[in-house]
């Protein structure tokens, strides 16, 4: 069983640089084929100041430093039992290449289900820019199969 | 792409499917890097294997960014609010997923006119990958 001392943690914050090759090198990766996207032109054409980070983007921060993945481990979940359950994004304002966003994640809640069988562990993340200001919210659920 | 006509928003419309080849490693491979998901389960082989698994399979996430472009295809991004979708089945390699969403209503979100947008992914067999909600403004 997860150990309940974990409800609350914080996990040290994440940051990252939106940088243009990476939000491309994604938008290719998942055949994006939108113009805004891609080219900055057509991004400030569209009313962006460069290329936006498409909508499940910023889950790469946390990707990058291994944050999550370092608190599954922490709790006794192995690779082979964890699976991602859930996943949900609340917009605020745009994050676009030259932005730098930082990712303040907690736990929020840790329950069981079919007898202990499954175990849920869910984050709640804001990322803020580098002005402060809110960029998006994370909700999301990690699942232990036993 | 067609733009988009807050007016012309209906209960019932259907979003413009979204259709993919089918998933295989590059694929993978590239958005591993991408995303920042190097979990070797979905780039090798012998780690899949050591952990019981016939082979490799897609990151989730993968799957969640398809819907992503289902909904910035249909709706500039700037409209969109939130997505939150829940993960039903790993996407095998060879799956070809076709992401689909219908407006199933129309609601005030803080004050802004908004559109209920049911979401789901499917593989060529009908298997259900990813369902999910999201809110697109109409203001």
């Amino acid at each position: 069983m997860i150990d309940k001392k974990w409800l609350g943690y914080e996990l040290p914050v994440s940051t990252l640089l939106l940088e243009r090759g990476r939000l491309r090198a994604f938008a290719r990766a998942i055949g994006e084929t939108d113009h805004v996207y891609l080219d900055v032109e057509a991004a400030r054409a569209a009313g962006y100041p460069d290329l936006p980070a498409p909508p499940t983007f910023l889950f790469a921060a946390e990707q990058d430093s291994g944050t999550q993945m370092a608190m599954a481990g922490a709790m006794g979940i192995s690779l082979d039992k964890l699976l991602h359950g859930e996943q949900g994004f609340t917009y605020h304002r745009p994050a676009c290449a030259g932005d730098t966003v930082a990712v303040h994640t907690r736990v929020s809640e840790i329950y069981d289900r079919k007898g202990g069988a499954l175990e849920f562990v869910v984050t709640l993340s804001e990322v803020r820019n580098q002005h402060d200001e809110p960029v998006a919210d994370l909700r999301g659920v990690l699942v232990c199969r036993h | 792409m067609t733009p988009f006509d807050p007016a012309g928003i209906a209960v019932g419309k259907p979003l413009p499917a979204l259709a993919l080849e089918p998933v295989n490693r590059t694929v993978l491979a590239l958005f591993g890097c991408a995303s920042g998901d190097l979990n070797p389960v979905h780039l090798d082989l012998d780690v899949a294997r050591r952990l019981g698994l016939p082979d490799v399979f897609a990151q989730g996430m993968l799957g969640m960014a398809w819907l992503g472009r289902l909904l910035t295809n249909w709706a500039p991004q700037s409209r969109l609010r939130r997505i939150d979708v829940r993960f039903q089945g790993l996407t095998h390699l060879g799956n070809a997923i076709t992401c689909r969403g219908e407006v199933v209503g129309i609601c005030d979100v803080d004050g802004e006119r908004c559109a209920r947008v049911q979401v789901s992914s499917a593989n060529q067999f009908g298997q259900l990958k990813i369902v999910g909600e999201a809110l697109v403004s109409l203001a």
